[in-house]
């Protein structure tokens, strides 16, 4: 069994009280399911990150004008923003 | 269909079915309309984009609170080469958020009904999406597909809609939901018209390093390629219990439509439908889990409590999958069977040339079935979430209709790129048959 409440911890997520039990049985739900896996046999190939083959995407280090935004276009989404700059939660004391 | 028209047609429908999350006021996708190109191949085409996708000064929410006022500062590619096609986007479809559900009712904006029974769902999570251009509110839709979020809505509304080979269409400015299986895609009426659609939004896009440099053919001109001598491959188990029996008899009888085109039909054996769906529901929900991450309310969107449940139950999954202790039974586990399942598709492939599956096991849910079960709303996509894992595209076309008169759809399945193959064959089925030209009194 599962705790949720540690997994929210661990998700940066603050479920309300009602929401434990459902998400309990919710993420339980999953994982009952995936024990079907347990009876693959996988000691003869490797894991699978993606499936396009590429290696080394690269592009040389140029600015692309383009692709950047002013201050103000960064910001304009910003719930709080100061002085141009994000404002973020204290977290120290 | 021209602009005035769709705008119509939402007038008349949108509040009944609720596909769309934002409309594009009419005079802004007029106005662009005076600055298009009248030679570009999509002049003045209305359509539709499922909410997941950035548009540069038009509101885009992915169907959750988190964004309700997000305005984005840059768009998408697949936006920007519709715009230059002169394709005018007119409003942003509804969606299970993040991507998160088969059904669209996982939305903070309203679940979307089905066109052709409004106490059901049109599917998702490209829901709003499918149900739009069934609705004639848009000629057609961008969807976007992690693990059946085309193909199940297409089916589910008897529209066309193309699950392209991962890397085939740049994913630039989709909102992330999973991104090793995430996929961008046209939904229309028509084989032909998907064709056309994706002729122009595939390609290499150096703001995607996984978008692929595979050259691009002309899927049009291939369309009335003979093929026939093709191989398509009917997969034993994708046709045994689970699956509904109107479903299976509309397959059998479409693979009989397409012997008479001249394909072979042979039964293959692809048993991993069960064990697939294990897999993706261990690995989408790990990379959501850092994918959503970024949500945290400082550069952009609103607190992380804004999430819905589905959402969070998702996360969780993947923090589990991943943690300390258990990333080797689980996360690590699903990655070495994603393995196991590329090497049936290849075998199965070794005998074939194309495979035809059902969508989904069911036709479309009533309202409500899905959101409360999450076990039946992960074996809505049973037939879908391997094709993600192993990267292949796969069409969802209209195969027929229950005796409720609500539409089943199938799948053919391709190889890695071979995109024209599949449009092809089913081009030439639309030819053939009458089910896609079909729609719903609304």
């Amino acid at each position: 069994m599962t705790d949720v409440q540690h997994l929210a911890k661990l998700a940066n997520l603050s479920p309300t009280p009602s929401l434990i039990q459902p998400l309990q049985s919710g993420v339980q739900t999953t994982l009952d399911y995936a024990k079907i896996l347990g009876s693959v046999d996988v000691s003869h190939v490797g894991v699978t990150n993606e499936i396009t083959g590429l290696i080394n995407v690269l592009r040389e280090d140029q600015i692309d004008q383009s692709r950047t935004f002013t201050q103000a276009q960064a910001l304009q989404n910003a719930p709080k923003s100061h002085n141009g700059f994000f404002m973020v939660d204290a977290i120290l004391e | 269909m021209t602009i005035e028209e769709a705008y119509k047609n939402i007038a008349q429908y949108q509040p009944i079915i609720n596909a769309l999350i934002t409309l594009r006021d009419k005079n802004d996708a007029l106005a662009e309309l005076e600055s298009a190109d009248p030679q570009s191949p999509l002049y003045g085409v209305p359509y539709v984009m499922k909410d997941g996708y950035v548009t540069r000064g038009i509101r885009t929410t992915a169907a959750s609170k988190m964004l309700d006022t997000f305005i984005p500062p840059y768009s998408a590619t697949v936006y920007e080469k519709l715009k230059k096609a002169g394709a005018i986007l007119i409003g942003k479809a509804n969606m299970d958020a993040w991507g998160h559900g088969a059904s669209t009712e996982n939305t903070d904006y309203g679940v979307t009904k089905n066109p052709w029974d409004l106490s059901r769902v049109a599917g998702g999570s490209s829901g709003g999406s499918a149900a739009a251009v069934i609705a004639g509110m848009s000629q057609f839709a961008i969807g976007e597909d992690t693990g059946g979020s085309i193909r199940n809505p297409a089916g589910w509304t008897n529209i066309t809609g193309l699950k392209v080979t991962y890397g085939r269409v740049s994913r630039y400015g989709a909102i992330a939901y999973a991104s090793s299986f995430d996929t961008v895609g046209p939904m229309a009426r028509s084989v032909a018209e998907v064709a056309q659609l994706l002729s122009i939004m595939a390609g290499v896009d150096p703001y995607d390093g996984t978008s692929s440099p595979e050259p691009v053919p002309d899927y049009v001109s291939f369309l009335n390629k003979d093929l026939s001598g093709t191989t398509i491959g009917m997969p034993i188990e994708m046709f045994s219990k689970g699956l509904n029996s109107e479903i299976y008899e509309a397959i059998k009888t479409a693979a009989t439509e397409f012997s008479k085109l001249g394909f072979n039909i042979i039964d293959v054996s692809l048993p991993i439908a069960e064990i697939g769906l294990a897999t993706y529901y261990l690995i989408a929900p790990s990379e959501t889990s850092s994918n959503l991450a970024r949500y945290d309310g400082v550069r952009y969107g609103g607190k992380r409590d804004l999430f819905t449940e589905e959402t969070m139950r998702r996360i969780m999954i993947g923090t589990f999958a991943l943690s300390s202790g258990y990333s080797d039974a689980y996360y690590h586990k699903a990655q070495k069977v994603r393995t196991i399942l590329m090497q049936s598709y290849a075998k199965a492939f070794s005998q074939c040339d194309v495979l035809l599956m059902p969508v989904s096991p069911t036709v479309a849910t009533k309202i409500g079935d899905l959101s409360s079960d999450p076990l039946a709303s992960m074996m809505a996509d049973l037939y879908t979430t391997t094709i993600n894992q192993v990267g292949i595209p796969s069409l969802a076309l209209p195969a027929g209709f229950s005796t409720e008169g609500l539409p089943i759809g199938m799948q053919l399945v391709g190889k890695k790129f071979d995109e024209a193959t599949i449009l092809a064959i089913g081009h030439q089925y639309q030819l053939k048959t009458d089910w896609h030209t079909r729609s719903p009194k609304l």
